[in-house]
């Protein structure tokens, strides 16, 4: 009988099956080319068109009829103290829902329907936000077409990733650290803010810094409660020259953000026009990788000194 | 198993009286109705093969399965002098974790400085003033034989010890509160064969200092350590001696049998 460990044989096979390694290979080449050359082409391209216009006066200046003459003084201003609401908001929020979910919740049917809600909440197109905040913020609490508004609105929308983020980030504590911690007294609340936080921040602050690079792009929701697209002067300080020194005056103001503004800019029929929203658009795409770039540092940061 | 009986006078040598224990995750009996002693200031090993109930039981002893849903004990565990059943539901588990102590299996040092490890369940029972907290951690690190390795570096990371280290570090940790049961469950289960050695040494030294529970399927070390040896199987107490009897001449053919490593 014909040995079947013909060394040609084999040869000949490990030959042709290798050739769909190589085959696979270049369609796996393909296809990640085609998400990563479509970004770059849109960044090269807004990079060309933008960066000309890129000067201390663009971010200087209120926008204008005249394209040369336009910035985004009014948007980052807005984009910056929007930001601002949000975060003090979404933070605690969704820290503390977080915390109470993965600790204290007792494990039955209504927390295990609002665990699926919250993971699914984040599903849900954002104008749909924006509709819930136009009503409630807007009309029915009474702030208006305000900062305070928009700001509650993206602090609604980028709660579930808090609320996620914090979980993930303590539930990858080993278990045994929380038993030792319970094993020497410990109550829940020590157990929490002496170990669980502490060792989870890292994860929580990487998730509240992908919220927020998604909510300082977002547009749909704050078209949705009535920014207005043409804002040529800046809200209230927040520091104030008379006692007590601040002001919340600020929240209550009309406002625009950076997405408004470039959509604003990219509607208008002129050239020049859509060389501002280039340019704009370019400071939005900057300011989301520098926030993606300083969670990434962050997480490798807070890492450092803790390994399990 | 029958130890206690006829000897109500002789109570006070007794740390800790198990009646009657039974435990349930849910519906599953974990453990069946178990009567044993802690002798007061001696060494408790407590054998038998995986899954017997044995870290179970030990983890009766500090309440740990309170943390979780579902969990049930039944019968008392008497913890002398003062005559508390450590398990009834108008005792606090925290309490309890504040008189008896845990070492675990593997190293679990926070991710914190060794001083801050050691200084943590004093922490939590309110103590602030620095010289204290100092004094205590110091005397804590000398017993778990830590002491001339750390003492200039007490406000390193524990993580940067040795598995032995850490081991020895979490004993410290346990030690600092002054605990009244000191419990092992498998502490040298994941250390080499010198950090066992150090681990076990050091356990031996403590006797005198602590009534000392210890988990361990390593029979060898039950005999090395232990005063007293409970075999457990199948979420039952075998046998409870003596450690020499057991491991010389016990009475049970089951303990026998896994003694002499016919089974288990």
């Amino acid at each position: 009988m014909e040995s079947v460990n013909n060394l040609d044989e084999i040869r000949k096979i490990i030959c042709q099956h290798k050739r769909w390694d190589l085959i696979f290979m270049i369609t796996g080449i393909f296809a990640l080319m085609v998400a990563v050359l479509t970004f770059m082409a849109l960044f090269a391209h807004m990079l060309f068109d933008g960066m000309p216009r890129l000067s201390w006066e663009f971010f200087t200046s209120f926008p204008s009829r005249r394209a040369e003459s336009a910035g985004i003084l009014s948007a980052w201003v807005g984009t910056t103290l929007v930001m601002f609401v949000t975060a003090v908001s979404a933070v605690p929020l969704g820290i503390g829902s977080g915390i109470y979910l993965e600790e204290y919740a007792p494990k039955n049917f209504i927390t295990e329907i609002i665990e699926i809600n919250v993971t699914n909440l984040a599903g849900i197109p954002s104008i749909i936000y924006g509709l819930l905040a136009l009503g409630l913020f807007v009309y029915q609490l009474g702030f208006g077409q305000s900062i305070l508004a928009a700001g509650l609105a993206l602090a609604l929308l980028i709660l579930p990733v808090v609320i996620v983020a914090t979980r993930e980030a303590i539930r990858s504590i080993p278990i045994t650290i929380r038993e030792g911690a319970y094993a020497l007294g410990a109550t829940k609340w020590q157990t929490v803010s002496d170990h669980l936080l502490p060792y989870s921040s890292a994860g929580i602050l990487t998730g509240i810094i992908i919220g927020l690079a998604r909510a300082i792009g977002e547009t749909a929701p704050i078209i949705t409660i009535g920014a207005l697209t043409f804002i040529a002067f800046l809200p209230p300080s927040p520091i104030t020259s008379s006692f007590p020194y601040f002001s919340f005056e600020w929240l209550t103001a009309p406002f625009t953000v950076m997405p408004i503004q470039m959509f604003n800019w990219v509607s208008r029929p002129e050239e020049a026009f859509q060389l501002n929203a280039a340019a704009a658009g370019l400071v939005l795409v900057v300011m989301t990788l520098a926030m993606n770039g300083l969670a990434i540092y962050l997480r490798y940061r807070m890492r450092k000194n803790i390994k399990w | 198993m029958q130890l206690n009986q006829g000897k109500v006078t002789e109570q006070f040598q007794y740390k800790s009286e198990v009646k009657n224990l039974s435990f349930y995750y849910g519906g599953f009996n974990a453990l069946k109705n178990i009567n044993m002693v802690l002798h007061d200031k001696k060494i408790t090993a407590l054998i038998g093969p995986s899954g017997c109930g044995k870290s179970t039981f030990l983890r009766c002893y500090n309440r740990m399965h309170d943390l979780y849903p579902g969990n049930r004990y039944d019968g008392e565990i008497i913890l002398q002098p003062d005559g508390v059943n450590i398990l009834a539901s108008n005792v606090d588990p925290i309490e309890v974790r504040m008189r008896i102590s845990m070492v675990f299996q593997k190293p679990n040092p926070f991710p914190k400085s060794i001083y801050e490890n050691v200084a943590y369940g004093l922490r939590v029972r309110g103590i602030k003033q620095r010289a204290i907290l100092d004094e205590r951690v110091e005397l804590a690190l000398r017993n778990s034989a830590l002491w001339d390795e750390v003492k200039d570096r007490q406000h390193d990371l524990a993580f940067n010890l040795s598995g032995g280290q850490q081991q020895r570090l979490c004993i410290a940790r346990a030690l600092a509160t002054d605990p009244e049961i000191l419990l092992f469950d498998e502490p040298t289960s994941a250390l080499d064969p010198i950090a066992t050695a150090s681990i076990e040494e050091l356990i031996t030294d403590l006797k005198n200092k602590v009534t000392i529970l210890i988990v361990t399927h390593n029979m060898q070390q039950a005999a090395r350590v232990s005063d007293y040896t409970a075999y457990m199987y199948l979420g039952e107490l075998i046998e409870f001696n003596v450690t020499d009897t057991i491991f010389i001449k016990p009475k049970n053919k089951q303990t026998e049998d896994y003694i002499t490593g016919r089974f288990g």
